[in-house]
């Protein structure tokens, strides 16, 4: 690895607001150590535009650590840059050369609307949450944690699916916006679980709804969303749900709902 | 300043029982005639919004992130502690309350932190039951694992991200309230002041994040969970926004800010690589349980140990927390972790760049357990680890440093975790009580969920069975209209300075001064320079900063800028309290007051206090009062780990 600094031409997405057309601006970016993460070479160049008096760009960033799920970068193309298991905020330097040209844009989607530059609304995920995305149990009504036994396997695999962090890159990465990586991981999270079988199809049928509601696309099977996942979440949750999905059209039947309707 | 504790009578495991006994209640039927405020959203702030919603308040809640689910919980690593004795190795509730008095160096109130191990059970089973997915053994019962400053295993874990997996469980819960409509949430909304009408805290005023609007909300309380100050630092294992203003803006208001000079150094974390670094990563506690941590006996070996770690043959390495502490060895409370590591590298044995670090080195476990366990229990702290250094743990040992990590201190609460401002809450890391002056690891989710599901569920019942429904203020009257008039000058005042330097250019110089003279280790020379110093850049930050862009706008410079000015007054009120505290204690390291052997020597005689500093002005100096903390369960001793 290089210590030498990177002269980098950097192609930013800039968008006043989300009225705005937007268009991408060409900035240099010098002397940018191979150590500093993508985030920081970002940080570098707001420091030269407010020392030039020119307004910074707006990107959304908190934990810098990979887990909040808030950066939202399309690095030269890819979501999250391309890096198998990694988030923006985890990129580093030094997987880019001197001399390079990057381009920076938001996350695309209809769904997502843009807010500023980089930064956009993912507000959509928080509907498909509050369809269903939860075990109903009000606090204090809780036994023993160790009451209901869970085998390994499955607390395992209920955990792989929980490790979404709900960052939208599978909403990025699909041709055709689809949210059903995300929608499909937190309907797995539960339905590992014995916690979560009790409002399974309920759960199911609503969340898949709302997904469908908030105007993202269909699957068709190109696997992008599995590709982009910085937390390598499996296509085959999707499966899962479809499944779930069908069974749930096919006999569930919303109590609530009066006789004959 | 009033500074009645309140604590329950009765022997300490009843205290908390009688209570709940003694504690008003406010009839189901009138709960939704009355609104609550909640500030932030994490393991405190949405368990608070989620539960009291639940009992049929109405809630409003308030981050300033995109989603509740952003939360800096969310970042927790290693796991979350209970007195379950799950594993039969000797654990009781007693157990946990005495060692995090211990832990804590003697600075906590007894009767709070003994509440926290007693509901520190519930916590398991409410999150089981919300579906957070813990380690499992292969029968299919929790596993769990040791953490520093404890000899049983008392840690629940999902894998390395325990609160990511927590905050989940708290905001589906919150989420579910949200569609009931019992509570509203304001994404992207931040609160830049505290009003209190009559003696009570009454609303809050917030900036809209996306359109810039400065707006009021009321309410019959209001709570405050907006976690804890470790950014005044810079460079901290915080999320960037995490910050004070919150808590500073309900201090001007008239609560009392307790220990402010209570921090957390982590001793594990990726050191420093350049002026560039925006924040630091923390490596999970936990590592220590099968990592040990080095550096080179002599410092002429300290350019081979750089080099190649593998070259330094075993007895040329000096095992130091072994060798300190033998019977908690690599398991030692964080403070004199940090302060260990801090130490051999001053002695001129630190390893890398800079010679600030040192090894923790997992070769003996993988040689013992084999790679693949390794990876089961650690794997994405490994795969973490390599992304930002480059370097693969597995083979080459990790190269680590302490950073600020988490703030003990925080605004002062009684034992209904009320503050010194009727009707005003605060909950978690942002307030002081539980910690003491050294926080375990694994105790944060504790209190912060105990604060939110099992403690103000009752508490704020209590109050508001005080104050009538139909006393709700309204956002028109003029205590209101002034608060916003305020808020909107100081935006307005931020905008029109138009000088060069841009807000994280302060920051950072901040940060410098804090962590030279505020740090890990403080004296009074330092500190007084601190408090000549703070002003000037204050001073300097009011002529030259600049913030671009609009303010009825998404605009991030604005929001950094308003953080940063309020960091630059809590600074001084830091050093300020670390002045005054004539003593060493936990994370509270005084060079003047040590032991022969380095460790630290704490005057039970004058500080066995809590601190608590009252407002007095803009340029006044701030008023000290005090808290006296009994011990009356747990012997005042001096802590060891040898």
């Amino acid at each position: 690895m290089s210590d030498k600094p990177l002269n980098l031409t950097v192609y930013v997405w800039r968008q006043k607001d989300a009225k705005d057309a937007g268009g991408l601006v060409k900035y240099d970016v010098k002397g940018v150590s191979s150590h500093a993460s993508f985030l920081e070479m970002l940080d570098i160049l707001n420091e030269q535009l407010i020392e030039r008096g020119e307004e910074p760009v707006a990107f959304d960033a908190d934990c810098r650590e990979g887990i909040c799920g808030m950066c939202s970068l399309v690095i030269n193309g890819r979501p999250h840059g391309g890096f198998a298991g990694t988030t923006t905020c985890q990129v580093h330097m030094r997987h880019f050369k001197d001399g390079e040209t990057i381009y920076i844009e938001p996350w695309r989607a209809s769904s997502f609307p843009v807010v500023k530059d980089l930064v956009v609304d993912r507000s959509a995920f928080e509907s498909i949450m509050q369809a269903g995305g939860f075990i109903t149990n009000n606090c204090g009504s809780a036994g023993d944690a160790n009451a209901i036994p869970v085998p390994k396997e499955q607390a395992d695999r209920a955990f792989e699916a929980a490790a979404c962090i709900g960052c939208g890159a599978c909403v990025a990465a699909c041709p055709n916006s689809s949210a059903m990586l995300f929608t499909a991981a937190k309907l797995a999270h539960m339905h590992f679980l014995p916690q979560g079988q009790a409002e399974r199809m309920k759960r199911t049928k609503a969340m898949v709804d709302a997904m469908d509601a908030a105007g993202f696309g269909n699957c068709t099977n190109h696997y992008e969303c599995e590709a982009a996942c910085p937390k390598d979440i499996s296509r085959d949750v999707i499966a899962m749900m479809n499944r779930g999905y069908a069974k749930a059209s096919l006999t569930y039947r919303d109590p609530a709902a009066k006789s004959g309707e | 300043m009033n500074l009645d504790a309140r604590v329950p009578s009765g022997p300490i495991d009843q205290k908390w029982s009688n209570a709940k006994f003694e504690m008003k209640l406010v009839n189901p039927a009138n709960k939704r005639k009355y609104t609550v405020i909640v500030v932030g959203s994490g393991l405190a702030g949405g368990a608070a919004a989620a539960t009291l919603a639940e009992l049929g308040y109405n809630v409003l809640c308030f981050c300033f992130q995109d989603s509740p689910r952003r939360a800096h919980s969310i970042a927790a690593q290693g796991g979350i502690n209970a007195a379950k004795n799950y594993q039969n190795d000797g654990d009781s509730v007693y157990r946990l309350f005495y060692d995090t008095v211990k832990g804590g160096d003697f600075r906590s109130r007894e009767a709070n932190v003994h509440r926290l191990a007693e509901v520190s059970v519930n916590i398991i089973d409410q999150a089981t039951a919300m579906g957070v997915p813990f380690a499992r053994e292969y029968g299919g019962t929790l596993a769990n694992r040791s953490f520093g400053g404890a000899q049983v295993s008392r840690t629940f874990y999902a894998r390395g991200q325990t609160g990511q997996q927590l905050l989940i469980g708290v905001y589906a819960a919150l989420s579910r309230q949200i569609a009931a409509g019992k509570v509203k949430m304001f994404n992207r909304t931040e609160m830049l002041d505290l009003v209190v009408a009559d003696g009570r805290a009454q609303g809050i005023v917030v900036r809209d994040l996306v359109s810039g609007k400065i707006e009021s909300y009321a309410g019959h309380a209001v709570v405050l969970a907006s976690g804890g100050y470790g950014n005044v630092f810079y460079l901290s294992t915080n999320a960037m926004g995490s910050n004070v203003t919150a808590s500073y803006r309900a201090y001007k208001r008239g609560a009392g800010f307790a220990n402010p000079c209570y921090t957390q150094i982590h001793p594990t974390c990726i050191p420093v690589s350049g002026d560039y670094q925006s924040k630091l990563t923390l490596m999970s506690e936990s590592l220590r349980n099968d990592g040990r941590v080095w550096v080179p006996k002599s410092a002429d070996d300290v350019a081979a140990a750089s080099k190649d770690p593998g070259s330094i043959a075993e007895d040329k390495r000096d095992y130091y927390l072994e060798r300190k502490y033998p019977s908690f060895g690599n398991l030692c409370p964080r403070d004199i972790a940090s302060r260990a590591a801090k130490e051999a590298c001053d002695d001129g044995r630190g390893v890398g760049p800079g010679g600030r670090g040192v090894y923790l080195d997992f070769r003996d476990a993988i040689k013992r357990d084999g790679e693949d366990t390794i990876r089961e229990k650690y794997g994405n702290l490994f795969d973490m680890y390599e992304r930002i250094t480059g370097e693969n743990p597995y083979r080459v040992p990790m190269r680590i440093y302490p950073a600020v990590h988490y703030t003990m201190g925080g605004l002062w609460v009684d034992y209904q975790l009320q503050s010194t401002i009727p009707g005003l809450f605060v909950l978690g890391e942002a307030n002081f009580s539980d910690h003491g002056a050294n926080r375990l690891g694994a105790s944060a989710l504790m209190q912060g969920l105990a604060d939110g599901y099992f403690v103000i569920p009752y508490t704020l019942g209590n109050y508001l069975a005080g104050v009538p429904a139909k006393s709700l203020a309204s956002t028109g009257s003029a205590d209101f209209k002034r608060c916003e008039t305020e808020v909107n000058e100081r935006v307005a005042r931020l905008m029109n300075v138009k000088g060069k330097r841009s807000v994280d250019s302060f920051h950072k110089e901040l940060g410098q001064i804090m962590w030279e003279k505020c740090g890990m280790a403080r004296n009074k020379e330092g500190l007084e320079q601190a408090l000549q110093e703070i002003p000037e850049l204050r001073e300097r930050f009011w002529k030259e900063v600049t913030v671009l862009g609009g303010r009825d706008t998404f605009n991030q410079s604005l929001e950094k800028a308003g953080r940063v000015a309020d960091f630059l007054e809590f600074g001084e009120v830091m050093c300020r309290d670390a002045l005054e505290r004539e003593e060493s204690a936990g994370g509270h390291f005084r060079t003047e007051h040590q032991t022969a052997d380095g460790e630290a020597k704490r005057d039970d005689e004058k500080f066995c206090h809590a601190a608590v500093w009252e407002y007095r002005g803009d340029g006044e100096t701030p008023a000290r009062h005090v808290e006296p903390l009994t011990f009356e369960n747990v012997k005042l001793a001096t802590r060891s780990y040898k």
